[in-house]
């Protein structure tokens, strides 16, 4: 299934077309136990939508028009069909909402045709490392990323010792992967490590459940591994020992939140708000960055040939607003996009990551994630 | 002897007496402050959220942007009472008056505009479309230019006043904040906040010519986030507030060096000269406080507490 939406904009005498599309495919709905939170179908889009608009604005000085098609495919279809259509139509620039093994498909595709692909949701390890490709770009910050804003906080903190609670999906085991790679580079202790496995519903037995699940053990702070919510958020004051829970659940880091005030962010969620009647997710947040990349970069560069922007996004002169406070730039041995993360409960910032205590050679923010040294993506230059 | 230098003291600071007016952002409320003493006098309650303010060209009124109030106040300056309000656009933050006395130029942020207001008539003369975020405004004192630069775009928009339309942009370095005309109107200063740095445009051809970058030994890169802009008449100095690195730049005009950085509150916003070019005040937004630099030694010499996220400044000549 195919959906088509251009994003209108004011017609500019002799403006060059920017054409950006947005890939994305139904995915089976979660299972989680609580139905507090609507499922939202527009994840994503709306975040592009923006970053589109925004482009456009900027685009009426600089005679570009930006266009941007929105291409959904079904659950059992063939996103690689779906890429290679968008490539006949003539898009160069592609940003994909995928799990990881969909996406490891289109990369080599995008390789070839010089198609810069942008993602937006994956936030899987090895995609940065063993299976990384030249033409990939993450916006989303990694597991690895988000686990290492954790453990800063924590040794901060003070919170040395670690109890470990993950799920079974292959997300919660690369979240769990993420947090012990962050317990052993700040000197944190996992005491105890253990998968949730029961099957009751949580909501009806977790006072009963959770205490005797966590008993034994001393530790500072509970971190779960729960990518899905199926668990995580029945932890919290259901433990053995008085303890706080972050992770998935508790403490959460974000590339974004709602609450997020500072630098200029209220604007962002003022205008994403009235456009979307709901809050920004962090997949939004990294779509309105993706479409916003291709924009400054077409601005700068001056150019809407995908060579010439990858050249430029790569180079020192590029570099992104993102509302933290810093500006945001690409790693130029993975091309994760550097970015702060917020350390967020439901209703409030609790901080914002790296600290500046955290240093670092060349920039404080690439003590998240993994560095040059450790990369193991094969283009490290 | 004595008592005669006592009087001309007394003399000499009665007559380079100044008020200073600033908002408070999260204290709904301007601080009433004796420049020359550096003395609060009061605080006077204001609409939501005030920010930009300005002095009308008489001198006897007072504007003040009430941002989440969607309007700009009118205050008498004798009472300091609001008198009325105008038209502002929505979330109003800064803005100029044209050297005419009678064109407002405000930037509206979160709907790309800039709206022009008629302060005789109290109406919106126009609404003026520019990029996305609009922040600062500058106005050259010959009049022949508005200058508004927005944030998101990275651009300087060029607006002719005659026509009350852009005619220029000029794309600059991440997140441009303040912009400041040379006295002589012949450069346009422009502060970018992400990127650190200050740019100098030519007025003529409307072309970035020189860029400076600050670096403080010892402050993060990351810190320095470049905001309020202000030339020294004397055509030599300009002075730039460096939010969160907690100084002002004091930067040589002719060779764009910074000859020196000076301390003050903290995350510093905006700046104002003392009338007599004595003293420079500084709007610092966490410390809750203002700093006074005196000008001749280009030392800090006094900070005050004024309330809560002090933000815009304007200064009035006793």
């Amino acid at each position: 299934m195919l959906v088509c939406l251009l994003v209108s904009s004011q017609v500019y005498a002799n403006s060059l077309d920017v054409n950006i599309a947005f890939l994305t495919q139904v995915r089976p709905i979660p299972a989680a136990l609580s139905n507090l939170d609507p499922v939202l179908k527009d994840e994503g889009i709306q975040g592009a939508q923006l970053g589109a608009k925004d482009n456009n604005t900027t685009g009426q000085f600089t005679g570009h028009l930006y266009h941007l098609k929105m291409v959904e495919v079904a659950e059992e279809g063939d996103v690689s069909l779906a890429l290679e259509s968008l490539i006949n139509e003539g898009y160069q620039y592609v940003i994909v909402d995928l799990q990881k093994g969909s996406l490891l498909s289109l990369s080599a595709i995008a390789n070839e045709k010089n198609v810069l692909l942008f993602n937006v949701s994956a936030e899987d390890s090895e995609l940065r490392n063993s299976s990384c490709r030249s033409n990939l770009f993450h916006i989303i910050p990694s597991y690895d990323m988000r686990a290492d804003a954790l453990a800063q906080f924590m040794l901060k903190k003070r919170w040395n010792k670690w109890f470990l609670v993950k799920g079974h999906s292959p997300d919660d085991l690369s979240f769990a992967k993420a947090i012990k790679r962050s317990a052993k580079r700040f000197g944190m202790k996992i005491v105890e490590e253990k998968s949730w496995s029961f099957q009751h519903d949580t909501r009806r037995t977790a006072q009963a459940e959770i205490p005797v699940f966590t008993q034994g053990a001393d530790y500072d702070v509970l971190l779960v591994a729960d990518v899905k919510g199926l668990f995580g958020d029945y932890l919290s004051m259901n433990t053995w020992l008085p303890r706080p829970i972050a992770g998935t659940q508790g403490l959460v880091p974000r590339a974004w939140h709602r609450t997020h005030e500072r630098w200029g962010a209220a604007q962002m969620q003022n205008r994403f708000y009235k456009q979307a009647d709901r809050w920004m997710s962090d997949v939004d947040y990294a779509s309105w960055l993706a479409v916003r990349t291709v924009g400054e970069a077409v601005t700068r560069a001056k150019s809407i040939d995908s060579a010439a922007i990858k050249k430029f996004i790569l180079s020192e002169q590029f570099s992104l607003a993102g509302f933290k406070g810093t500006k945001l730039t690409f790693r130029s041995w993975n091309h994760q996009l550097r970015q702060p993360v917020l350390l967020a409960t439901p209703r409030s910032i609790v901080s914002v990551l790296p600290h500046k205590e955290f240093l670092h050679p060349l920039t404080y923010l690439d003590t998240l994630g993994y560095d040059k040294p450790e990369s193991t993506c094969s283009f490290n230059p | 002897m004595n008592k005669y230098l006592l009087l001309l003291t007394l003399f000499v600071s009665t007559s380079f007496a100044d008020t200073l007016y600033i908002t408070l952002e999260k204290d709904n409320a301007l601080a009433v402050v004796d420049g020359a003493n550096g003395q609060l006098i009061k605080t006077v309650p204001l609409g939501q959220r005030p920010r930009g303010l300005a002095l009308s060209k008489d001198q006897t009124l007072l504007y003040v942007a009430a941002s989440d109030d969607d309007t700009i106040q009118i205050l008498d300056l004798k009472t300091l009472k609001v008198v009325g309000n105008l038209p502002a656009g929505e979330d109003p933050e800064t803005f100029r008056i044209h050297p005419n006395g009678r064109w407002l130029y405000v930037s509206n942020e979160d709907d790309n505009i800039v709206t022009v207001v008629d302060l005789d008539k109290k109406t919106v003369i126009t609404e003026i479309a520019v990029g996305v975020e609009p922040e600062g405004i500058a106005i050259s004192s010959d009049g022949l230019w508005v200058v508004n630069t927005s944030e998101t775009t990275n651009m300087v928009h060029w607006i002719d006043p005659m026509q009350q339309r852009i005619t220029d942009n000029t794309l600059v370095d991440p997140r441009p904040r303040a912009a400041e005309f040379s006295v002589d109107n012949q450069s346009l200063f422009v502060t970018s906040e992400i990127a650190g740095s200050l740019s100098r445009i030519n007025v003529s051809n409307k072309q970035v010519e020189q860029q400076l970058s600050f670096h403080i030994p010892g402050v993060d890169k990351e810190l320095i986030q470049p905001v309020g802009v202000l030339a020294h008449p004397n055509k030599k100095l300009l002075f730039v507030a460096l939010g969160p690195a907690n100084r002002v730049a004091v930067v040589d005009v002719q060779n764009m060096k910074v000859i020196k950085y000076l301390l003050v509150g903290q995350r510093v916003w905006n700046l104002a000269f003392s009338p007599d070019l004595t003293r420079l005040y500084t709007t610092n937004g966490v410390s809750n406080d203002i700093s006074v630099i005196d000008l001749e030694s280009l030392k800090v010499t006094k900070s005050l507490r004024v309330g809560h996220y002090p933000w815009g400044i304007t200064v009035k000549n006793d």
